[in-house]
């Protein structure tokens, strides 16, 4: 089971974006809108092999955070989450792979998807996907978005990050 | 990375807030949002400070800094997609706010490059990742389709109506004439359809190789290419190895119906046929590259393919099957021509000079509606003057779709996606055109049957 707080997995469960930032190739951060899902215990993010850059950042270096801020794009929800954590690239089969992994959880959020991938003669390299997984590590929380105040900082139990 | 532009300042003022982004002592990347005002004449951008040492923004590394917006449409997905980052350095808070002053900046907006657009600009970056991804894992890992998907894909095979309008429409002056075999019928559009499709893979071979397909960035449904080759879907040997097959049953084909009605004028029907399809795009003759690609489709898909069928039926030429296949001649080569519109900057940098590239949009737009008309007015004069059937002037029903084709170029000759819609009205203007002609001989024929 996961950690995290139930405002955070919430804003997980609901955001249609998040900022996913990555260490780039000279180490600097470089920041990526992308769709969250969460299974309840770690997040999923996937990146079509046309926009493959970010995973080749993480296959150099896998810490990364995950920014989850904007209103609109959290159906209305204000609060506001940064959680930290380390990327794992899954990526054996690009083709088919990431439908088994993270399909029903984008579904569930965008229902959509459904008609695009209908369509996947159309645009075939979108659906050539790989899946990144992070384990959350750490989590800064602000209330309301109010990023005036200090976050609250959580980390996962003892036994947890064992 | 690029500089940063004014414009760049402009855009992030569009945002409502920004993550503010960089690397902490842990050696993980840390976010937080903040408010923010651009100062454009100082190259600057202030930003409110986050409260808590877990949040201080750095002095002493990279610190970037993203604006994103999308807009989520319930039932659609979302649109208004853009975001924007920018890399520099904070200074210390004073008064409770950093100044930011960025020395490089990357972004996107769909308003400015469409979606599709920006897929296909990143093709090379998959084809880079799929590369490495394969050295890495020790095996070949490539972009897949459905079978079936991706025969239609690569033969673009819904084109073929292109086909079953000549082919049909000769069958039927033939049978007007008299003279009707379903053998030969059904082989004449089972050879004609090989032949088209082989010809649609041989020119992507050649728009491939000649870079023109890869130039293209801003493929449509109906133009582009099927660009298998580019998305690496195939390789070229098969690729390659399909076009002989295809092309190999169309002349095999072609052969027996020239054996089964023994007509000597049927085969040179059937080389023309062949030689205008291949020389399109292969060189030395490429008639594409020289403005001769409208002419050259006309003549395969209007009277090659029309007369041919007629010829298989009939075994001589006749004036009726040559005035029939004008207007569908001039009707398919304004498919390609208007195809070609969103095509013309991928096409003249390849030395690909269809007339879209040669000439002014306005000439361009004129010459279609002169074309189109000139098209209908062969009917009207065919049924006139007594050469075609007079329900063939049912195919005037169809004529308002030029004006909406028409109207979509003028207005949407700059907007490939736009213009899209207009695409496949005009490839419909063609179809319609044809049934219409075919209903027009189907009640011609059952007249005479009764009379």
């Amino acid at each position: 089971m996961g950690w995290l707080s139930e405002p955070v997995e919430r804003l997980l469960e609901v955001a249609l974006v998040g900022e996913l930032t990555v260490i780039g190739r000279r180490g600097q951060p470089v920041t990526h809108p992308l769709i969250p899902l969460y299974d309840g215990e770690r997040i999923y993010l996937h990146s079509s092999t046309l926009f493959s850059k970010k995973l080749e950042h993480i296959k150099r270096n896998p810490r990364v955070a995950l920014s989850l801020s904007d209103p609109v794009a959290l159906k209305g929800l204000t609060d506001r989450a940064t959680i930290q954590g380390t990327a794992r690239v899954i990526e054996d089969d690009p083709h088919e792979q990431w439908v088994g992994l993270v399909l029903d959880l984008w579904r569930r959020k965008e229902p959509v998807i459904d008609a695009f991938l209908k369509a996947r003669v159309a645009l075939p390299l979108f659906f050539e996907r790989a899946v990144i997984e992070i384990t959350p590590e750490r989590c800064l929380l602000w209330p309301d978005g109010d990023t005036s105040r200090p976050p609250i900082v959580t980390t996962p139990p003892a036994e947890v990050a064992a | 990375m690029p500089r940063v532009a004014a414009s760049d300042f402009a855009k992030l003022d569009g945002y409502p807030f920004v993550v503010v982004s960089w690397i902490d002592d842990a050696g993980y990347p840390v976010s937080v949002a903040t408010d923010h005002q651009t100062d454009v004449s100082r190259g600057v951008v202030s930003l409110r400070a986050a409260a808590g040492d877990a949040v201080a923004i750095p002095t002493d590394r990279t610190v970037n800094v993203c604006g994103s917006h999308i807009h989520p449409k319930p039932g659609e997905g979302y649109d208004e997609r853009r975001y924007l980052q920018l890399w520099g350095t904070a200074t210390e808070p004073v008064d409770g706010r950093v100044t930011f002053t960025p020395a490089s900046a990357w972004g996107w907006d769909e308003a400015e490059v469409p979606f599709f657009e920006y897929s296909e600009r990143s093709v090379p970056q998959s084809r880079r990742y799929l590369a490495e991804l394969s050295a890495e894992k020790g095996r070949t890992i490539r972009p897949r389709l459905a079978l079936g998907w991706l025969f239609l894909r690569t033969t673009r095979l819904p084109f073929l109506s292109a086909t079953f309008v000549p082919v049909l429409l000769g069958i039927a002056i033939a049978a007007r004439h008299g003279a009707f075999d379903w053998w030969l019928a059904l082989v004449t559009v089972i050879g004609a359809s090989l032949a088209h499709l082989g010809i649609n893979v041989s020119n992507d071979i050649f728009d491939t190789l000649s870079g023109a397909d890869e130039a293209n960035v801003n493929p449509t449904q109906f133009s582009g290419g099927s660009r298998v080759l580019i998305y690496d879907l195939v390789t070229l040997r098969q690729l390659v190895s399909l076009a002989v097959a295809l092309l190999g049953g169309a002349s095999a084909i072609g052969l027996y119906l020239v054996w089964a009605t023994g007509s000597s004028t049927l085969l040179w029907i059937g080389i023309a046929g062949i030689v205008l399809g291949i020389a399109y795009t292969a060189p030395p003759i490429k008639l594409v590259h020289r403005g001769l690609g409208e002419i050259s489709v006309a003549l395969g898909f209007g009277p090659v393919m029309l007369l041919g069928a007629y010829v298989v039926q009939a075994g001589a030429l006749s004036w009726e099957a040559v005035v029939a296949s004008v207007p569908v001649a001039i009707l398919v080569a304004l498919i390609l021509y208007v195809n070609e519109i969103p095509d013309r900057t991928g096409d003249a940098a390849a030395g690909k000079r269809t007339l879209p590239v040669r000439l002014p949009p306005a000439v361009v737009t004129d010459i279609y509606l002169i074309a189109a008309l000139a098209s209908f007015a062969v009917i009207v004069a065919g049924a006139v003057s007594g050469l075609l059937p007079p329900f063939t002037l049912l195919a005037l029903a169809a004529a308002p779709l030029v004006l909406r084709v028409y109207r979509g170029i003028r207005q949407y000759y700059t907007s490939p996606y736009a213009l899209m819609a207009f695409m496949g009205v005009n490839v419909t203007l063609h179809l319609y055109v044809g049934l219409l002609l075919l209903a027009g001989y189907a009640v011609a024929i059952l007249l005479q049957l009764l009379g």
